[in-house]
């Protein structure tokens, strides 16, 4: 039997002005269990709580209730104070008759009666109580990020940078990821690859950064502090720690017909290449779908040409196992297909491209070595349309594009008509919009300066059509504003397509059981409060794997998860919330509906030897709660047919009990 | 209950406690006036009211019992609470068949920031239990004092 100490709060007048303090405390003082009861002014004051810690002293109390305030307001008050009096903070039990009490009725008599009604339900759970400990796990202090894009490099480096160990895992050969494909970046217009090639050298060259290129996450296993991860390495067949990168095989293979992916296959590579010239690592790769040495064992020119013996045509995938304390998803983004889209032509017309392949086309290593010019026969453009949210905020047409708004092509296609109007005045540029969105620091500026001093054609309606007519691209649109059709003869068409998550995030997010939205970006634990960490304890979410963003958001979140992760590794130990299911091994039958409907993963099941009553011992598999992982929803408890499922700390009986103390 | 000859609904409310747990403390915050009917349990999640737990709210005596949580896609552990939609949809269904009518359950979603919302809920729920009058279908009589 419990010994329950009852403290009734008056809030100066803010409880007793509706409620009747006293005979709440006289009517509490008959409950089964409690020894002790009394009012006064302000419990969570100095003196309040020293009334509290000597009652526990001198009626030797094994658990309080306190009629209070919310326990959002001052639950971690008084768990303290009966820490510090000796009695686990879990016997603790808050019964909220301010806020839900005498803050929302008027009268005293029905006040002071739904108070002690409250008190009652709070000493019956009480009663059920039992002091609770949180769990401690230790921390493996070493970061994994997944993606090697710039948000991945710049978490990797702010978490390197405070001294603890960091892995990328990158699919591609090299980091670098979409804005190494880049020209110029907005609104500032320095390019890309002058802002980004320096930050890719600091990786390269951190001694707490390890690089995993043309890798994937294969497996992972434990929870926050504590994750097993298997990472495949892809071979690559080149050596890395003895290619120099020096590129003369990537100029010899006799494989010429590779398209060339970085520049979006329109050009080609050699079966055997480094992405681009500042790659990292700078290593070589052999594409095994076209190299005719692995495919037909006649070639080996690499070979041949590669004084530094680097080529292994024997390589195999090779399997990394390593610990991680924290998690960072950086899986970007990509440009959505454009199959779907036929009213503008793409796939039927080499100069319909989308801005991605614009931004390759200007770029001075790009297919065309920086020259603008039509992808079908090399001229120059003079005629440009732009067409903006093509598959954005697309929420009638969901099947082909996306609801939400990319949020960059705005800022890019203004940047791509400036550009273009800068570089060659003889061109037209027109841009076809639904909105102009430009808030950001120094957006709406860039935007204006593109119509006012370049002379843009910004044209508010939508591409209805664009058919190829000889060497020329017809495009039917409407003008809203003047409320007319247009015509226009075009040369070049460029499709601000839509960005949606990269196709590896859907499975990534299964493995690290961390959730994800209906159009595949990562959900955060709080969309407003908590944006850098996904629901999931030690999981999180860097870059646009989160939600479309530019450059300067990406990198700010970057720096944010950064921060978050270096702040869990900076422990030597993890506590937990000791409210977490547990499982009564007994009474479980290995259902698994509990696993099923774990949002965390934090269930598993593990053999256990049981003693019979023959005195024989039997090995049977049971529920176990990983009580690290566990964040205490109690989805498990209700889905358990059985009963064996239950909360500490919100348990079955427990509740029951606050039930009756209310029906009653 | 009967008090001054006017029938006294009793209503149990679930609160989850991340929004509708702290959207009931901003009712109170803002002093929006709702019944003393209802009394509030706090639970971590929507999702761990056992249906169990509502039976037995109408086994002792309850007229009335309502869930919050809170809302679709803003469940603090993720899908708490579509659990709660599909599970509260069946037990619903079968509590109107056994008689107890629709109106004297209710799966409501309040976030954080409803303080209006929770009061205006708890004023038209008590309203509509108070109009079907004593809940006698599933009330144990071994409970009854």
């Amino acid at each position: 039997m419990q010994r329950i100490g009852v403290f009734v709060c008056w809030c100066g007048s803010n409880i007793a002005g509706t409620v009747d303090v006293q005979a709440v405390s006289d009517a509490l003082q008959n409950e089964p269990g409690v020894v002790f009861s009394t009012n006064y002014q302000y419990m969570c004051s100095q003196a309040g709580q020293d009334i509290i810690k000597n009652a526990i002293a001198e009626h030797k109390l094994t658990g309080i209730v306190v009629c209070s305030c919310s326990p959002r307001m001052h639950e971690a008050t008084f768990r303290k104070t009966a820490a510090a009096a000796g009695l686990n903070p879990y016997m603790v039990e808050i019964a909220n008759i301010r806020e839900q009490c005498s803050w929302v009725h008027k009268d005293m008599p029905t006040g002071t009666e739904k108070a002690i009604i409250l008190g009652k339900a709070a000493v019956a759970k009480v009663n059920l109580n039992a002091p609770l400990k949180p769990g401690e796990s230790p921390v493996t202090k070493r970061a994994l990020v997944i993606g090697g894009g710039i948000a991945g490099i710049q978490t990797a480096l702010d978490i390197a940078e405070a001294g603890f160990p960091v892995d990328i895992v990158e699919k591609k050969p090299t980091i670098g990821g979409k804005m190494a494909q880049l020209d110029k970046t907005f609104p500032t217009l320095d390019c890309a690859a002058c802002i980004l090639t320096p930050k890719m050298v600091d990786v390269a060259q951190n001694e707490n950064i390890r690089i995993f290129s043309y890798s994937e996450v294969e497996e992972v296993g434990g929870f926050v502090g504590n994750f097993d991860v298997k990472i495949r390495k892809k071979a690559r067949f080149v050596n890395e720690d003895i290619c120099t990168g020096c590129g003369i095989c990537t100029e010899k293979c006799p494989q010429k017909k590779v398209p060339n992916e970085f520049n979006l296959g329109m050009d080609n590579r050699r079966a055997i290449y480094i992405p681009f010239a500042q790659a990292v690592p700078k290593v070589a790769t052999i594409d095994a779908d076209y190299c005719t040495m692995l495919k037909t064992g006649k070639c080996g020119v690499c070979s041949k040409v590669c004084t530094a013996g680097a080529i292994d045509y024997t390589q195999k995938d090779e399997i990394i196992e390593e610990k991680y304390g924290a998690i960072v998803a950086a899986t970007g983004f990509n440009p959505i297909s454009m199959d779907k889209f036929d009213e503008y032509a793409y796939n039927q017309s080499k100069d319909v491209i989308t801005s991605l392949e614009f931004e390759r086309l200007t770029n001075a290593a790009g297919p065309s070595a920086g020259k603008l010019v039509r992808p079908s026969d090399g001229k120059h453009p003079h005629t440009i349309v732009f067409v903006q949210c093509v598959g954005s905020r697309c929420a009638a047409c969901a099947e082909k594009g996306k609801e939400y708004c990319s949020k960059i092509c705005c800022m890019y296609t203004a940047k791509h008509a400036m550009l273009t109007r800068d570089k060659y005045p003889d061109t037209d540029v027109y841009v076809f919009y639904i909105d102009v969105r430009t808030p950001g620091k120094a957006f709406d500026e860039f935007y204006r300066r593109a119509v006012e001093e370049y002379g843009v054609h910004y044209i508010k309606g939508m591409v209805g059509k664009v058919s190829p007519e000889g060497d020329k691209l017809m495009v039917q649109a409407s003008d809203l504003l003047a409320n007319k059709q247009l015509h226009i003869e075009a040369d070049l068409v460029v499709l601000a397509a839509a960005i949606e998550p990269d196709k590896s995030a859907r499975p990534l997010a299964t493995q690290l059981t961390a959730s994800m939205d209906t159009n595949d970006f990562f959900t955060e634990a709080h969309p407003k409060l908590r944006p850098v960490e996904s629901p999931t304890a030690g999981v999180f979410l860097s870059g646009t794997c989160q939600g479309p963003k530019d450059i300067p958001e990406t990198v700010s979140q970057a720096s944010a998860a950064a921060a978050k992760v270096i702040g869990l590794l900076a422990k030597d130990k993890l506590t937990g919330n000791p409210c977490v299911a547990a499982s009564d091994e007994l009474m479980c039958n290995v259902c698994s509906s509990c696993e099923r409907v774990c949002p965390y993963g934090a269930i598993t099941y593990v053999d256990k030897e049981f003693r019979m009553p023959d005195r024989t011992t039997r090995v049977r598999r049971v529920a176990s709660v990983n009580e690290a992982v566990c964040q205490g929803c109690g989805a498990c408890t209700v889905a358990c047919p059985s009963g064996a499922m239950d909360l500490k700390g919100f348990a079955t009986k427990q509740i029951i009990a606050e039930v009756d103390a209310i029906c009653r | 209950m009967q008090i001054n000859g006017e029938f006294q609904p009793k209503i149990v409310a679930f609160c989850c406690n991340w929004c509708s747990y702290a959207g009931a403390d901003l009712a109170g915050n803002n002093r929006l006036a709702y019944p003393e009917n209802v009394k509030i349990i706090k639970v971590p999640c929507s999702c761990r009211v056992n249906p169990m737990f509502i039976l037995r709210a109408f086994q002792r005596g309850a007229d009335g019992v309502i869930l919050c949580g809170c809302h679709p896609g803003d469940c603090h552990y993720t899908s708490g609470n579509y659990y709660t939609r599909r599970r509260m949809a069946l037990l619903f269904s079968m509590l109107n068949y056994l008689g107890i009518e629709k109106e004297r359950t209710r799966v409501e979603w309040v976030s954080a920031a409803e303080g209006a919302k929770f009061a205006q809920t708890m004023n038209e729920f008590t309203e509509a239990v108070a109009a079907l009058g004593e809940n006698k279908r599933l009330e144990d009589l071994r409970c009854k004092k």
